[in-house]
């Protein structure tokens, strides 16, 4: 049998990457099936992975994870290249951004609360400048922002915590994905 | 609860108040072209009556089909009934915010919620 051209070798990273990847889609999967009050405002489960990956395993795992996380549920759910696809991938873009930016700032001042809060305002600020300047070109996109904005503060907030809390129960299991 | 402020770090309530205060900020856009106070009703593009949104009333607007039932309250107005086939205004329920329009086409009626800030009414490119 001759060999294969193409040798994929499967690294400890790419196992960790899907292993955490499934964790977030799992989470999105629970994410949709809450019943929400507006399309739009939901927990936002996922983040809870995005943030404990960024903080354990770096931004560039993050990215990763979140960009399989985007396709597989879109794919999952039924919505890839749907409107509701490119929002979500916008909002995850912008708040991966952010914490690109957010994970320097001094870890003693600023825990996973801060990264939480700041990647859901940047989710939210993401999707609603996509929707204005794509899916309803007018300003009456906007009038709904203090609801996005305090359902991403309440959210932003209680993932953060549940975040901080895996990091400090299980502190380095380096081994385990 | 305890144990949960203990996974706060101090910065975090700097980002907390931030957020709160980026939400105060937002709240105006609510208010986006201020409280209902009027209800235009037209009828084949003419306006039919100009009516403020206090007292509790009820409009009847003749069309080609027919009557166009139209209730006004304080602060909201809906299309209670209509002739036209797919009942898509009356459906629509409440209208509460200004620039709100419940469109009659069959029948050829429309009411439109103002503002006291007039918001457009039409966008032409």
């Amino acid at each position: 049998m001759t060999a294969s051209v193409t040798e994929l070798t499967i690294t400890a990273e790419d196992r960790r990457v899907a292993w955490l990847a499934t964790a977030a889609v799992a989470l999105s999967l629970v994410d949709a099936a809450i019943p929400s009050p507006l399309p739009g405002v939901k927990p936002g489960l996922a983040n809870i992975v995005t943030l404990i990956v960024l903080i354990r395993y770096g931004w560039g795992t993050a990215v990763w994870v979140s960009a399989l996380r985007v396709l597989a549920t879109s794919l999952m759910l039924g919505f890839f290249l749907a409107p509701g696809f490119f929002l979500s991938l916008t909002g995850t873009a912008l708040s991966l951004a952010v914490l690109g930016v957010a994970r320097h700032l001094p870890p003693r001042w600023f825990g996973p609360v801060s990264l939480s809060i700041l990647a859901a305002f940047a989710h939210i600020g993401g999707q609603l400048l996509l929707a204005r300047a794509w899916l309803i070109p007018h300003d009456g996109v906007f009038v709904l922002t203090p609801i996005f904005a305090a359902a991403a503060l309440i959210f932003g907030t209680i993932n953060g915590l549940i975040a901080a809390k895996l990091l400090a129960e299980a502190p380095t299991p380096e081994n385990t994905p | 609860m305890k144990a949960w402020l203990a996974l706060t770090r101090p910065g975090d309530w700097l980002v907390l108040a931030g957020g709160l205060a980026a939400v105060g900020f937002s709240l105006p856009l609510l208010l986006q072209g201020g409280f209902a106070e009027r209800a235009i009703i037209r009828q084949n593009g003419q306006v039919f009556l100009d009516t403020d949104l206090r007292a509790r009333r009820e409009i009847e607007v003749p069309g080609p089909l027919g009557m166009t039932r139209i209730a006004i309250e304080p602060g909201r107005a809906r299309v209670l009934s209509d002739p036209g086939p797919r009942q898509y205004c009356v459906r629509q329920g409440w209208l509460m915010r200004p620039g709100e329009i419940a469109i009659c086409a069959p029948n050829r009626v429309s009411v439109q919620i103002a503002g006291r800030t007039r918001t457009y009414d039409s966008l032409s490119y």
